[in-house]
């Protein structure tokens, strides 16, 4: 464990080296971590805070006030359901619905073998394909109960190819 | 000392102008050209699968011609569309493509002489073959500025804009003041269109005059509103219209360094506008000394974090800080103490994105299209139950059923129209009475709702209101930053009873409890999100008490929307019986056939109220009915 939680200081240092030490700075920083870590671990946010001379809980609170950041490793594969006003009025509270019964997870949660995160996003600005779920960065537009089953298949066939 | 830096300055900018036209003419030179609509609603509809069966189908065939991934061109409603533009024909424009069309396309229009014309959506220019975009019914109130160059070019190519007429505005305004820019677009009477309406260059000069060194200029990209895509949609297709305008705004307040605020959820939108500043650099049309000039400037992205409070101007600079988004009491107001306390213009996308056009054609022939107090056009995000769904760019004045029947064509499958929501979670929903409202930036505050940036919802007999204000009072209640009392309780207070008024569990004198909480909650909140989150329930209560009634008094849902207040029926007269749709789709298996009549019952106890067994049965059956209240289902024999 302090093996990984070392791998994991040594990783952020490098990643930091790219940035200036302004308070400025941290939400771009934190950004770049994600982006290659998939998550901010403890450790992380620890290192941020040295290298910024800030207070720790100044991390954690923007870390937390964001929607964005995530203090969880993801799944594999990652899955947004729209819930913008007119994903919302076709039906998206359905569709959330669909993938948390077929994927046995609330939102913000990864399934147990870490193939799949759930989660909800305010509106990416695709409300003429609604409703839309955005499946590992991809927006796929009036994604109802039959193509969750659809999407989820093809993962399964894509695996089992492999 | 001055004409000898004009000079140098023009004649730098016309070297880059050659050679972009000359590239932009290479790129026709005789041949047919291919262009496909790859914004993300293309994406969504399947636009890089056409674009890849198009690459492929070419070069099955041994042909070269180009093929370019444009914007978007506002024709959501036909995603993903295809451009052809082949010598000797009009360019057409088709839509709906699928992979299997645009193999078509290629082989019969691109190689033979047929323009496919089944799958025409119209023409871009006025000719005796197609009908053209100009000849619809909707083209009459349209009037397209900041919209015009979308879906026309590439908007990852530099060279197609400044071919396009790009950048020549920064190079009319280098030749100016920047007391006259500011006053140009005083001229222009240009209101700021992410919402609130101030005069862009009041707030201009008020900037150019603060003390404070340096001054920044930001532009506010963090398209917030839950079912708006303006933004999005313009930077995606012509981010260097927005880059010129920050350029030309940097030159007037006098700011060196400049942000370009974009939501985290535009994926794309960011990276088209990252490679639009890269390209701008390379071409000195940003940085230090502009083509030659003593004016520098700088603009850094800033990719937003997913708050939707930030779209506010005083949580936006606290992001840019590094703090949490919580916005600040204001005044002292942004242009005189903004970011880092020094003085700070924020700017919409739109409102930057119009400044080219004043300088080009000046401020007067600006002024010539609007109303008396808003000037200029307005651009709407049309979605909902609308035919025409996509964006619509119209003069200001323009009567919501003007945008709504004749941009938009209507209600979706022949339904009534019942309310529109316009300004997001700000804004209000407005029923049929009030259609004939000319839109400007003050007409709407009368009847409860306001312009806001743009987003407009349609709404058909089918939405229940209750539940659209309850949506966002959970929108609200959730982005809300925590700061103010009334904003972070109030909002949680009012969702809790209209959840219970969803589940038909709620009182009447429920109704004055949340008019009162609305009242609070507006006056005790620091910032725009909480000042108007009770905005969409007290228009709904204005305009559709009597649906809030129904759900307290009869525990029903009159638009069959309220997922607690309804029930899914199979009408055994009706049902085929040896059909088996609704069995095979159910996602809970909670459908099956009666032991000796055959029709088809549905198991209450097991069944979530999907509805996709509503939309499986035949039409000619229409067996599956929504029923509501729940208990109106009969005891099944």
């Amino acid at each position: 464990m302090t093996e990984e939680k070392a791998k994991l200081k040594k990783q952020t240092r490098r990643i930091l080296q790219g940035f200036g030490k302004k308070r400025g700075n941290l939400i771009p920083i934190l950004q770049r971590l994600q982006e290659n870590l998939g998550y901010l671990p403890r450790e992380a946010m620890l290192e941020v805070a040295r290298f910024l001379d800030i207070p720790e809980i100044d991390v954690y609170g923007v870390v937390t006030f964001y929607n964005q950041f995530r203090r969880n490793p993801p799944g594999k594969h990652s899955i947004r359901v729209c819930l913008g006003t007119a994903c919302h009025m076709k039906g998206g509270y359905i569709t959330l619905d669909a993938w948390k019964r077929r994927l046995g997870i609330d939102r913000g949660q990864v399934t147990p073998d870490r193939e799949f995160d759930l989660d909800t996003v305010a509106c990416v600005g695709c409300c003429v394909m609604a409703p839309v779920t955005v499946v590992d960065d991809k927006p796929q537009g009036k994604v109802e109960p039959t193509k969750v089953d659809g999407i989820l298949l093809s993962f399964k066939l894509e695996k089992e190819k492999q | 000392m001055k004409v000898i830096k004009r000079q140098s300055v023009v004649s730098a900018f016309q070297g880059i102008k050659k050679q972009a036209e000359s590239q932009w003419r290479e790129l026709r030179n005789g041949k047919p050209v291919i262009m496909v609509g790859g914004a993300t609603c293309g994406r969504a509809a399947g636009a890089l699968e056409v674009l890849r069966a198009i690459k492929g189908e070419l070069k099955k065939h041994g042909l070269s011609c180009p093929v370019v991934e444009v914007g978007c061109m506002g024709h959501c409603y036909a995603e993903p569309v295809v451009t052809i533009s082949k010598p000797g024909y009009p360019p057409i424009c088709y839509g709906p493509v699928n992979p299997v069309i645009a193999q078509r396309l290629v082989r019969e229009f691109v190689l033979g002489d047929n323009p496919c014309l089944e799958f025409v959506l119209g023409a871009l220019e006025k000719n005796d073959l197609v009908p053209s975009f100009a000849d619809f019914p909707r083209a009459e109130f349209e009037k397209r500025v900041i919209l015009k160059n979308c879906g026309h070019i590439d908007p990852e190519q530099i060279e197609h804009y400044i071919a396009s007429g790009g950048y020549g505005a920064l190079v009319k305004a280098l030749e100016m003041e920047p007391e006259e820019v500011i006053a140009e677009v005083k001229r222009s009477g240009l209101r700021g269109r992410g919402g609130a309406g101030f005069p862009t260059g009041e707030k201009w000069e008020i900037c150019r005059n603060a003390r404070g060194k340096p001054k920044y200029l930001i532009c506010n990209g963090d398209e917030g509103d839950p079912g708006a895509f303006m933004d999005r949609a313009i930077l995606e297709s012509d981010p260097h219209s927005v880059v010129e305008g920050m350029l030309i705004a940097a030159y007037a307040i006098g700011a060196r360094y400049g942000y370009l605020y974009v939501r985290a959820e535009y994926p794309l939108a960011v990276q088209r506008t990252r490679l639009a500043l890269r390209q701008a650099r390379k071409l000195k049309l940003l940085g230090r000394n502009i083509l030659g000039s003593d004016f520098s400037f700088n603009i850094k992205l800033f990719q937003g974090s997913g708050a939707f409070v930030c779209g506010e101007e005083t949580a936006l600079i606290a992001s840019l800080e590094g703090k949490p988004g919580t916005p600040y009491h204001r005044p002292p107001y942004p242009v005189t103490s903004g970011l880092y306390g020094k003085p700070t213009v924020i700017n919409n996308v739109k409102t930057l994105a119009f400044i080219r056009h004043i300088i080009e054609s000046g401020g007067k022939m600006f002024a010539v299209t609007g109303t008396e107090g808003s000037k200029g056009t307005a651009v709407f995000a049309l979605a909902g139950k609308v035919v025409n769904t996509g964006l619509a760019e119209v003069p200001m004045g323009t009567t919501l059923r003007q945008v709504i029947f004749d941009v938009g064509s209507g209600i979706k499958e022949g339904k009534r129209f019942k309310a529109v929501q316009i300004g997001g979670p700000s804004g209000g929903c407005l029923p049929e009475s009030t259609l004939d409202l000319p839109i400007d930036f003050g007409s709407l505050t009368g009847a409860g709702a306001m312009m806001g940036s743009g987003g407009m919802i349609v709404l058909d007999e089918d939405d229940c209101m209750v539940e659209i204000a309850r949506y966002f009072l959970e929108f609200t209640q959730r982005e809300s930053c925590g700061k103010c009392t009334f904003c972070r309780l109030g909002t949680k207070q009012m969702l809790e009873v209209l959840d219970e008024f969803t589940r038909g569990k709620g009182r009447i004198e429920d109704l004055d409890t949340l008019v009162a909480l609305a009242e609070d909650v507006k006056a005790g909140s620091l910032c725009g999100l909480g000042k108007t989150a009770p905005n969409p329930v007290l228009s709904t209560l204005r305009f559709f008490r009597d649906e809030y009634e129904v759900h307290i008094k009869e525990g029903r849902c009159p638009a069959l929307m309220c997922r607690d207040l309804i029930a899914y029926y199979i009408v055994p007269e009706k049902c085929e019986r040896t059909c088996d749709a609704c069995v095979g789709t159910c996602t809970v298996e909670a459908i099956s056939s009666h032991p000796t009549k055959r029709y088809k019952i549905i198991d209450q106890t097991k069944c979530v109220k999907c509805g996709t067994c509503l939309k499986a049965c035949p039409p000619q059956y229409s067996a599956v009915v929504k029923l509501s209240p729940p208990s109106l289902v009969p005891a099944s024999k």
